[in-house]
């Protein structure tokens, strides 16, 4: 009962959702706004419609309904609640209705704003909203339909929709469970928040999109879409993060990020993203650049909805992948008709979208962010080229290729150093107008300081001219930073008669864009810390130890004291965990428990590390086998990770430094729309990482 | 191909030989030598899983049979090679540079470059046309020095 | 990133054509892929390309260390593709040798074993364990799975008398005589 209901109210949904798309676009073609206005309830509706459906999904979920194919999937009894409901996106299906809803929400948002100014946009931004949010609907409703039930017929069980003849409903017992990889409270979050990044992208382009069909391509709909694509990409990356935190905390290959087509899918509209963050501060300040903006909203659209395809459809195989699958083709036609009807438009309105402007300086502040943005770009180039080429290779000379780590590390890692030093240089540099010298006077105290910082790193730490570089780097960026907040600091007081703190918060409350950006990019070079720690100083060693033997590595030494293997039927697991006592330099500091969790739902192993996380480095231990009759002697992995805790530091200053950024003060629809030069100037802003 | 049999046929002859007298004498190659190659390697079985940290059982047997190659004085080129010989080039964490699978390593670098043209290029066309700027040339200021306390000298008189 | 051009033209046509071109070829390529992906593995009626595979030193085939798939035309050929890591194919291989037992003295029906993925030593091992004596090699490379598609081991391909593939068998057998009863339909 409770599955049909779900499934009608998910197929009125879409068929609202399609209703606006067509009242819309007939209002708008007719100048018809009650059509326009009818469009956007229409809409409006689908929010409230979706979450229904959706309430009726979890109640299936939460209420053990074994006789939906989807709950079968992904719960089992011995599930607690919270996983329950969480199951929601675990499975192809539920993640697609998650997708349509959480769209639905944010275009309800988008939509009850107030239009007055932009009213020509509105029904062009319901368009492609309610394509979008019907395609996906429409893979709900046609292809990968959550409310399934399984169904005897003629003693076979078979999933459908609605009771074929003579059947009756088939309810198994127990469902499989949810994959034990995802039932960490770290993967509980990355997806929703993954798909909140991918999501809230969608309402940028739809005005990029509306400002291209109705021809109105001045700085609107950029203004119009700040916030969002600020917000859009705070979620993106903190669901990366998460998705790293989640890798180190859970995979057991002692790493954070391995390079993976699926986790590459994630981080392309990332770098599209973030490269649109800065280039749209020129169009912003200088009015140039608003075909490249245009592109890059578009490409990081197509990126997510590419990366959604690639890694649903089967076309990529990857432990993050899922299952091969139907919705391959309709997807397909989305993904081509979305790129093709983008790329025609922009080259329809090519002519319109010129710059205001000239470049003045190779050093002016917008082409050092230019040149960021070819950094970005080239970044994605190496990405795109990494996930499409073992298709060229399987295609053409039916040789199935991998390509790994290395070819990424190698070909980003002078980009990324190029990318970190132009973070240190760029907030010096000035709007139309900077030479050496200017920038050289600028620069050249934080340059010494961070030269002895790297003299003394040398002499004290490590003598790898890669290390040394990739510190220079990230001292560089520290203390130019930090003498940015001083010196505007210090002006204020000067200026004001205000005391130290109460400048320091007045400067940043009055330039939040920009303060936020330098919090991002001192985040930014604190994540590098751990990033430069664990890729260039990582030590690994493995042994079996019978009880009470050692191994030693980097000046801890581990000794196995004991391993207990126990079962917990309620939970359906079979823990397996080692203790392992831990000494730095001869002194006992504690001990580790590695574990080996078996899911006997799913027939999975987990693997979950011991770790011994400090600011200097994490002792990183796992346990990788034993011998199960006596259970005397036990392999162990051991990882040392030098530093690796500036990336999760780094992780929450930049959460810090994005909030800060795009936390609501004013509707940026009330700023004037023309500036005096004077205001322009105060306004440089921030530069985001 | 018979020639690779015959390697095959001669190491596993070898390694019945040497079961139990060498090994007597040397010890196994360690688990850190067998995962110093197997690191480098990607079992088909779990895809873009290193083979050192791949937890299924084919790969226990591929890192058995590094340390059976190790044992037997195999290098870790002659190691790979018989891997590639036998699962084909995915088992590389990168496409081997050879032939056509250079166009791997070649494309991206040639789209940089001429990004990179394209770039300076408009930069150039940009900042020819010095005498056609637009009345924003007041921002040309100093970053440096007084920017700062002119900045906020102007906006306090602003708000005030 | 081009604004180098008079503002008030449009897109070169050059640019245009490299920028079609370029999404054109992008999409062919996906759904060229996807479509393979999705077609699963070859069909029963599908003519199976020739293909090689060496054998096993003690598992040759009239002294020969390799064989075609066009030496057997004019036979049955149960190809068989299995692993030593992998469990399923334990529960079928003592059906296949004792239904190779029964077909080998008639010369109309081979049975060959492709190991797929596996490290010569365990295989070798795993043959001994059950007592396989029909033709086995590792399939070098994974080209003969890639030519089959196959979507996971065990999988067994009955190839007729003409190299055309007429049944597939996905994951192990139940009994023998299931497997007698695939190659009876064609031996008539």
């Amino acid at each position: 009962m409770i599955a049909e209901f779900g499934y009608g109210i998910a197929l009125v949904s879409f068929l609202v959702a399609v209703y606006s798309i067509f009242a819309a676009v007939y209002g708008a073609t007719k100048k018809s706004a009650s059509m326009v206005e009818s469009a956007r309830r229409a809409m409006l509706l689908t929010f409230p419609l979706i979450s229904l459906a959706a309430g009726a999904l979890i109640y299936l979920l939460v209420t053990n309904q074994f006789n939906v194919a989807f709950v079968y999937e992904v719960t089992s009894r011995s599930m607690p609640t919270y996983l329950k409901v969480t199951a929601w996106w675990g499975g192809q299906a539920g993640s697609l209705l998650f997708w349509s809803w959480l769209l639905a929400a944010f275009t309800s948002a988008v939509t009850l704003r107030k239009w007055d100014r932009d009213i020509e946009f509105l029904p062009w931004v319901i368009v492609v909203c309610s394509v979008t949010l019907v395609f996906f609907l429409g893979m709900v409703i046609f292809y990968e339909n959550p409310f399934t039930r399984f169904w005897l017929v003629n003693g076979s069980v078979e999933p459908h929709m609605f009771a074929p003849l003579n059947a009756t409903i088939f309810t198994p017992d127990d469902g499989n469970g949810l994959n034990p990889l995802l039932r960490h409270p770290g993967m509980v979050i990355h997806p929703p928040m993954l798909y909140l990044g991918f999501v809230s992208y969608v309402i940028p382009y739809a005005f990029a999109m509306a400002a291209l069909i109705t021809g109105r391509t001045d700085d609107r709909w950029i203004r119009l879409t700040r916030r969002w694509s600020l917000w859009a990409w705070l979620f993106l990356s903190f669901g990366l993060v998460l998705g790293g935190r989640w890798a180190y905390d859970v995979l057991g290959w002692g790493g954070y990020w391995g390079w993976d087509p699926v986790e590459i899918a994630a981080f392309m509209p990332w770098l599209t993203g973030t490269a649109f963050l800065h280039s749209v501060m020129i169009q912003e300040k200088r009015g140039m650049l608003k075909h490249w903006n245009m592109i890059l909203v578009i490409l990081t659209y197509a990126l997510v909805i590419f990366g959604t395809f690639l890694t649903r459809s089967g076309v990529l195989s990857s432990v993050h992948a899922f299952a091969n699958s139907p919705i391959g083709p309709l997807f397909m036609g989305f993904v081509s008709t979305t790129l093709v009807a983008s790329i025609a438009l922009v080259i329809y309105r090519w002519p319109t979208l010129r710059s205001e402007t000239e470049m003045k300086s190779m050093l002016s502040r917008e082409a050092l962010f230019l040149l960021n943005n070819l950094l970005f770009m080239s970044i994605l180039v190496v990405c795109f080229w990494g996930v499409i080429f073992p298709l060229i290779s399987e295609l053409f000379t039916g040789q199935k290729v991998t390509v790994g780590p290395p070819f990424y590390e190698r070909a980003t890692a002078p980009l990324f150093s190029a990318l970190l030093f132009l973070s240190a240089v760029a907030p010096l540099s000035a709007w139309g107008h900077s030479t050496i010298q200017t920038l050289g006077r600028a620069i050249w105290k934080s340059a010494a300081a961070a030269a002895v910082v790297t003299i003394t790193l040398f002499f004290t730490y490590t003598n790898k001219i890669g290390a040394l570089i990739g510190f220079f780097l990230i001292a560089l960026i520290l203390f130019v930073t930090f003498q940015e907040f001083w010196r505007g600091t210090r002006a204020r007081q000067q200026a004001q008669g205000e005391n130290f703190l109460t400048a320091l918060s007045r400067l940043m409350g009055r330039n939040r864009r920009r303060y936020g950006g330098y919090i991002i990019h001192i985040s930014m070079a604190l994540m590098a810390i751990g990033i430069l720690g664990i890729e260039l100083f990582q030590t690994s060693t493995q042994g079996a130890l019978a009880k009470d033997e050692t191994l030693t590595i980097s000046g801890y030494t581990l000794q196995y004291k004991e391993l207990a293997s126990w079962e917990d039927r309620g939970e359906g697991v079979n823990y397996t965990r080692a203790v392992v006592d831990i000494f730095k330099d001869g002194e006992y500091i504690g001990e580790l428990n590695p574990r080996i969790d078996y899911y006997f739902d799913s027939q999975q192993n987990m693997t979950i590390p011991g770790n011994r996380s400090t600011l200097k480095d994490d002792l990183y231990v796992l346990l990788v086998d034993w011998q199960p009759v006596s259970a005397v002697g036990a392999t162990f992995k051991v990882y040392v990770n030098p530093l690796v805790n500036w990336l999760w530091i780094g992780s929450l200053v930049f959460l810090v430094g994005i909030v800060f950024a795009a936390w609501p003060d004013r509707d940026p629809a009330e700023e004037p729309a023309r500036r005096s030069v004077t205001q322009r100037a105060n306004q440089t802003s921030a530069a985001d990482d | 191909m018979k020639k690779f049999l015959y390697t095959l046929i001669f190491i596993f002859l070898l390694s019945i030989l040497f079961t139990g007298v060498a090994f007597a004498q040397e010890p196994l190659p360690s688990d850190d030598e067998v995962n110093a190659v197997a690191s480098q390697l990607y079992c088909p079985v779990c895809e873009s899983t290193p083979l050192d940290v791949c937890p299924t059982e084919a790969c226990r047997q591929w890192r058995d049979l590094i340390r059976q190659q190790l044992a037997d004085g195999m290098t870790e080129d002659q190691i790979k090679q018989y891997f590639v010989d036998n699962y084909g080039a995915r088992v590389l964490a990168e496409p081997p540079k050879q032939g056509y699978f250079w166009l791997a390593y070649l494309l991206p670098p040639v789209l940089i470059l001429a990004g990179a043209i394209m770039l300076f290029r408009s930069f150039k066309v940009w900042t020819k046309p010095q005498a056609a700027s637009t009345g924003l040339d007041e921002e040309k200021s100093d970053p440096s020095k007084d920017e700062y306390v002119a900045r906020f000298e102007e906006e306090i008189k602003k708000r005030n | 990133m081009t604004e180098t051009t008079d503002p008030k033209r449009g897109v070169s046509l050059w640019v245009q054509v490299v920028i079609w071109v370029f999404v054109v070829a992008l999409l062919l390529l996906v759904a060229v892929t996807l479509k393979k992906r999705q077609q699963g593995t070859v069909q029963p009626g599908d003519t199976i390309p020739d293909f090689t595979l060496p054998l096993f030193s003690g598992y040759e085939y009239q002294g020969q260390s390799e064989v075609k798939l066009s030496d057997f035309r004019g036979k049955v050929v149960v190809l068989n593709f299995w692993a030593s890591w992998c469990k399923p194919c334990e529960q079928e291989a003592a059906e296949l040798q004792e239904a190779w037992e029964f077909y080998e003295s008639n010369g109309d029906v081979v049975f060959v074993g492709a190991d797929y993925v596996d490290t010569e030593p365990e295989a070798r091992a795993y043959l001994k364990k059950f007592g396989i004596t029909f033709f086995n090699g590792p399939d070098m490379g994974t080209k003969i799975s890639q030519t089959f598609r196959i979507q996971g081991v065990p999988e067994t391909y009955f190839i007729d008398q003409e190299g055309t593939l007429y049944y597939i068998k996905i994951g192990p057998f139940i009994s023998v005589d299931e497997i007698k009863s695939i190659i009876d339909q064609q031996l008539q």
